[in-house]
Formats: C-alpha cells, structure tokens, sequence
C-alpha cells in the first residue's frame, strides 16, 4: 500500500523485485490507461438486434420505477432490449471491478456519484464524453456541482440521473398535539419544536442515529456552518477543525439533552418514525415511498439550517460505461442510446421519490404535486463530496467510525474526530500516492 | 461468512481399521488396482487443489505484493505487508491487532459455551422421555437458519430502544436499557449468545451420537459397582466421548475463530471498531479497499495463530498412556 513511510532501501528492494517479476511475466494482467468507448456515437441505433446487460443498486423503494422505464424502453427499441441485475450497493461496487477485471462486466450502469472517480481511477469505467457531445448535455441543464463531480482528469464518465439529498420528515400528529404549526427552518425553532413536542408527551422527539445516516448529517452541518470536510486538494480531512466540532458537538447534544435516547443503533431512528416512536427524522428523500406506502401521516421538508449557511449532504445516481475487455460497437451505441433514453424521460424517475438532475425536465413540471417538491427548490444548496478516488473508503473507514464514537459516548467529540480526521488525511496521503495524481 | 458450517458431520469411528484379511480375492483385488485408491480420491483431489492449495500458494504470493486487481501495476513489496502488521506506527497495525483482540475475546467466551451446554443438552436427548425427538429438533433448528436470517433477526430484537429483549427483560423488572448492539460488553454477550444459541444443535448432535455409541453395560457394570451418577459421567461418559470431543473443540475453535457474519450484520463492527473481528478486517481491507496484498497477509497471520491454537486443542485431548 504505497506507505509514505518506507525506507529507500524498501524502496530499492521492491523495484528490484518489481523487474525480476516483470521478466517472468507474472504481472501481465489488466489494461492499461483509459480507453474511450469505442466508435463514435451516433445518437441513433440501426443496427442489429443487440441484448444489453444494465447493472444497479435500485433494491428499495425506486426498484419498480426503474423497472417501468426499462420496460418503456424496450417497448420503443425494437433492436435493443434492456435487461437489468439489481443487487444491493455495497455488494455492487465490490462486485463491478471483480467483473469488469474478469472481462465479464455489465454493457452499461448506474451509480453514486462519490464512486465515479473511484471507478475511473481503477479503469472500471470509459469517458463519455462523446455522449454529452451528441446528446449537447451541457452544465446550464444542471447544477454546476453535481454537472462537474462527474469529471476526473478532464474527462466526464458519469451522466446524471437524478439527485438525492437528506430530508427532514416529521409525524404531522405529533406536530398537531404539540401545536406546532410549521416546519422547523432553524436551530431555534429546530429546539422549539423539540421541546413543544416533549411538553405535548414525546418524550424523544429526535433520535440521533448513531451509524447511517448519522455521518451524512455531520456532513450537512459541517457544511452549513462553513467548513469544508475535505479540503480542495483532497489531501487533508477537517472534521476536527473548530467548525468541524461544534457540527458533532450539535449531534452529541442532541442526546445529552436528550431528544434522543442514546446507544441508537443502525435503521432503528427510522423504524421509530415509522412507529410514531419519534417525532422527526433526517432520512435520506429515498424513503419517501416507503413512508407513503406506510400509510402514516407525515410531511416532508428540507433539513433545517442549524448555522449560518444553507446546506445539505446530497449524491447523484449517474449513468456509466464499464470498460469491455472486448469492445462491441454495437452495444456500446445501443448502451448510448439507452442513456440518452432515461435521462431525457428522467421525469418519470421523480416517481421514485428523487429529483431529476436536468433542469430541463423539472422546469417541464416533473415535480410538481411529488412529495419531495419542496425539497427540489433547495437545489442549489445541495452539497457533493469532492471527484476524489477512494473517497467512499475514506469514509467509512474515518468519518463513520469517529461520528458513531462520538454520539454513542464512547469518546469526546474531539478525541473522536481527532482521530478520524488525523486517519482520513493519512487514507488521502496514501490514495493520492497509489492512484497517481 | 458463517460459523459452524462444517461440511463433515458425524462423529469419528471408535473403531480401528479392519485388518486386511490373508484370503486371496482381496489379495487380487490389491494387486489389480494400484491406481484404484487415486481414482476413488479424484474427484475429492480435483476439488482440493483447484479450490485450497492453489488459493493457499497463490494467496502467499499475493500477500508479498502491493496487489489491488484493478490496476495494471502490482509492485512486489516482498515482506512489507507482514513487516507493516508487526509495526505499531503503521495504519494498519491499530485496525489489525485490534480486530484480532476482538477475535480472540469471542473466541474466549463462545468456545467453551459451546463445548459445555450442547454436552448437557445431549446428556438429556438422550434420556428416554414422551416428546423426546420434538425438543431434539426444536434444539437443532436454529442451525438451520442462515447467518443473514439470524443477523437481521437478532439485531432488532437486541436493539435497545425498541427491541423486544429490553421489552420483556423490563416487564420482569430486570434492567431494560441494555444497549446490545452498540456498547461493550453487552454487544459481546449478545454476539457469543446469538452464536450459542446458534449452533449448539449441530454440536448437541454430535455429542449424542457419541453418547450412543457408548457400550451400555459400562454403565450397567458401574451402577453394580455403586457408582454415582457424577462419578459414572467422568469415568465412562467423558473418555468414552474424548474423540468426539475433540472433534467438536477443534471444530468449534476453527468457526469461532473465523466468526464474522453475526458482528456485520448485528453491531457493524461497532462501537468505533470494538466488534471488527479478523475476518471483518480481512474482508474490508481486501475487498472494499482493494488492498489484496495487506489482507493476504493478515489471513496468513491469522492463520498461524489458528495452527497453533488447533496443535495446543490436539494436545490437550492426546490419547494418555497413564496405564489405567
């Protein structure tokens, strides 16, 4: 692993050793550099018939509306036909580069935006530049954050399909009783509302997780009160920076003053909203499905602002071409085509409860009447983690471990963050290193 | 992935080898079929050398690499990634001997659990009472379950807040805001009692087919010798069961030692990284971060250990010659 530490003689010892394995032509495996997908792309399909595997993660709520469109889109190719292997996320970016390595990767793909990098730094995925030529995708039908998130090293692989980002949801009963009559915009009328709904007999209206979601919240906030979790060079982490702080100090509080009961462990803040056990919750705006399907009374609504800016942790489901250890023109087109397809129809995906990512199809009206319309208008304030390689890993590794230490009162804020943040500067040293930048 | 899954069931033979007979049809049958032996073996040998001793070489070899499979460049780092494992200012010495530490309080705890209660719940299977094969399985079927069913199973009854083990520990007025899954060391009580609960059916099996094979007139001779219940369980039931036994200690050993499933799906490694076990480390490290070479390593480390502990439990349960 490349560490920053090791000696010349290390160093020496290891090249050394790197020649007498290249002469015996035991690392001959893998490609090299980038390679653009072949031909030229057209815009158009005409040749012949072609079956297309399509791989994703849409396992909750989006599943069947994914599965609409694919079946849309069949129905309008005659030559093309889409099939698609769902499987959970965190198996499929394990599963994606053993795939694409192996030469038996998926035609085309969906995934998160903090993941595109990743991906193109290990040549999993093509450039698809030539797409966004041909389908004249420009940044102005986009926010610019998300638009520019999906190029590394001057080349674009990712197309957006959508945006998601965290929401506030509340039980409407529970505001009704505690005569609370809006949606809480503040760190004050956040309190407020805290305590009109204990006064009113909820006597943990806030559950603060201690896993997921709970570092993307630390996200937003660290966000909103001005700090950059990772800085702009992507080799320095600043969760414990006093900014950094006082956004966990805010989350520890939460449950020392308790709103929240502690030792909240993983999905069960949700399965308590669900059940009327809490009174609000900061959730990602892909569960809104899921709370209509539950038949409960709730509203949705941007997470408040508790510091200065306006702010909220968002990713972006983005559309991808795996590398083929043997190229198809024909299938790379017809995969192009397919693209093309689903981001111009992407208001249909709004029915998944996620915001479409062209501005043109929300002006067209995508949203209007949807449950997470309000959060929509927040757009702009949006935040991205940084096009870095190896960023997911960063932070599972450092930010999770230090939010759950943090709010489950293992450590001090500090220590926790210290340490987490004194680790992912380390991962980001390292990762700069093997990924060559 | 799984604890307990051993694909050998069955207690060993109490029996020796039959003595190869003088008669001349076998006398043919060996000299026919030199080769006969092999081809009884190949398909078993096929599988073992595709599937274990080509993986054991090829891993060795990897672990001497800075090897992410993705990249075209897998330096050779001879030593480095064992060097770094041993070197307490390296990143991954902290997270390795850490979830190693993990590994062995689970072990500590959940081995002799498992070697003791399946032992009393076979000593009363196989007592003869009405209802006698349905509390057999009623035992047994947690073991039928996989780890995913136990994991997601267990994890909202044990949660803390709204779980049901709080719930009805409250109802009996014992203390009911045990965080389970996110504090320690209620998260290992309930790691090593899910385990427990688990797989003892499979050892309990085990054991009672022991039990059975057994002589009964030992125990008819002993009782007309006056002997005590207690006194009948250590002379004749413990050395009767001793290969049994030490089947089940090495195979409980190897399971508990390769635990992971329960503490990913339960705790998520948490508190912080409390619960991370060995392989959990090994598997975050090799196949979420890529760093094939460094998690080698670590299973090669893991794996030493893993063979001295199997030699000390072979040792333990030796056949004495102390002559009695």
């Amino acid at each position: 692993m490349n560490h920053p530490k090791r000696s010349l003689r290390g160093r020496l010892r290891a090249a050394t050793a790197l020649g007498a394995v290249a002469l015996l032509g035991l690392t001959a495996c893998g490609g090299s550099g980038s390679e653009q997908a072949a031909s030229e792309f057209t815009g158009e399909y005409d040749g012949p018939a072609v079956e297309l595997s399509f791989w994703n993660g849409f396992t909750g709520g989006d599943g069947p509306f994914m599965e609409t469109m694919i079946e849309e889109f069949n129905a309008e190719h005659e030559n093309i036909k889409v099939s698609s292997n769902t499987m959970q996320w965190a198996d499929f970016y394990q599963r994606l580069p053993a795939a694409v390595t192996a030469g038996e990767g998926p035609d085309v793909g969906a995934m998160h935006l903090d993941q595109l990098s990743s991906m193109a730094a290990r040549n999993v995925i093509v450039p698809v530049d030539d797409l966004t030529d041909t389908l004249e995708l420009t940044g102005d039908d986009f926010t610019q954050e998300v638009w520019d998130a999906g190029v590394y090293q001057d080349e674009r692989f990712g197309i957006p399909l959508d945006v998601h980002s965290l929401a506030m949801y509340y039980n409407t009963e529970h505001f009704e009783k505690a005569g609370i009559t809006e949606a809480p915009t503040d760190a004050a009328s956040f309190e407020d509302a805290l305590k009109k709904l204990q006064a009113a007999g909820y006597d943990t209206p806030f559950w603060m997780p201690s896993l997921w979601p709970s570092h993307l919240m630390n996200l937003s906030l660290q966000w909103q009160n001005g700090n950059e979790p990772y800085d702009a060079e992507a080799s320095k982490a600043n969760f414990a920076s006093p900014e950094g702080l006082e956004a966990i100090d805010w989350q520890r509080g939460i449950v020392e003053d308790g709103y929240s009961p502690s030792n909240v462990a993983i999905d069960s803040q949700y399965v308590a909203f669900k059940n009327g056990e809490t009174s609000i919750t900061w959730d990602g705006i892909w569960q809104l499905n899921d709370l209509e399907a539950s038949g409960m009374s709730y509203a949705s609504a941007p997470i408040p602002t508790i510091f200065d800016e306006k702010a909220v942790w968002a990713s972006s489901h983005n559309f991808f071409l795996p590398r083929q250890a043997q190229p198809d023109p024909d299938k790379a087109n017809a995969a192009k085509v397919f693209i093309a397809w689903m981001s111009e129809n992407s208001a249909e995906w709004a029915g998944s409860g996620m915001i479409p990512a062209r501005e043109s199809v929300r002006a067209e009206g995508a949203l209007e009447g949807m449950p997470q319309e309000a959060i929509a208008e927040d757009i702009d304030s949006m935040r991205f983690l940084p096009p870095v390689p190896g960023i997911g890993q960063v932070q599972t590794e450092t930010l999770e471990v230090g939010v759950n230490k943090a709010v489950l009162g293992e450590e001090s804020p500090e220590d926790a963050m210290t340490e987490a943040a004194d680790n992912a500067s380390t991962l980001m040293e390292e990762n700069k290193a093997s990924f060559g930048e | 992935m799984t604890t307990l899954k051993q694909q050998e069931g069955g207690a060993p033979s109490r029996k020796g080898a039959p003595r190869p007979s003088g008669t001349s049809s076998s006398r043919g049958i060996r000299k026919q079929a030199a080769a006969t032996p092999w081809l009884f073996l190949a398909p078993y040998l096929v599988l073992f050398i595709a599937f274990v001793l080509v993986p054991i070489v090829f891993g060795a070899w990897i672990s001497l690499h800075t090897w992410d499979y993705t990249r075209p460049l897998k330096p050779f780092v001879g030593l480095q990634n064992y060097v770094e494992l041993f070197t307490p200012d390296s990143r991954q010495f902290a997270n390795f001997w850490g979830a190693m530490q993990a590994t062995g309080i689970f072990t500590l705890f959940s081995v002799p659990l498992l070697l003791t209660i399946p032992l009393a719940v076979a000593l009363l299977m196989a007592k003869k009472f009405p209802g006698r094969n349905f509390f057999r399985a009623v035992y047994f079927a947690p073991y039928v379950l996989g780890v995913a069913v136990i994991g997601v199973l267990w994890r909202y009854l044990l949660d803390n807040n709204i779980g049901l083990v709080n719930y009805y520990m409250g109802l009996v007025g014992l203390p009911s805001d045990i965080a389970w899954t996110t504090s320690t060391p209620a998260a290992w009580v309930a790691l090593v009692g899910v385990t427990v609960w688990w797989t003892l059916g499979f050892n309990a099996v085990i054991y009672l087919a022991g039990l059975q094979d057994i002589p009964s007139e030992l125990y008819e001779a002993a009782r007309m010798d006056g002997a005590s219940a207690w006194q009948q369980f250590v002379n004749i039931t413990i050395p009767g069961l001793r290969p049994v036994l030490s089947f089940v200690a090495l195979t409980t050993l190897i399971a508990s030692v390769n635990m992971f499933g329960q503490s990913y799906l339960m705790t998520q490694g948490g508190p912080g990284r409390e619960t991370r076990t060995a392989i959990y480390q090994i598997a975050d490290t090799g196949l979420r971060n890529f760093q094939m070479g460094s998690a080698a390593a670590m299973s090669y480390v893991l794996t030493l250990f893993l063979i001295a502990l199997s030699l000390l439990v072979f040792w333990l349960f030796r056949e004495r010659k102390d002559g009695r």
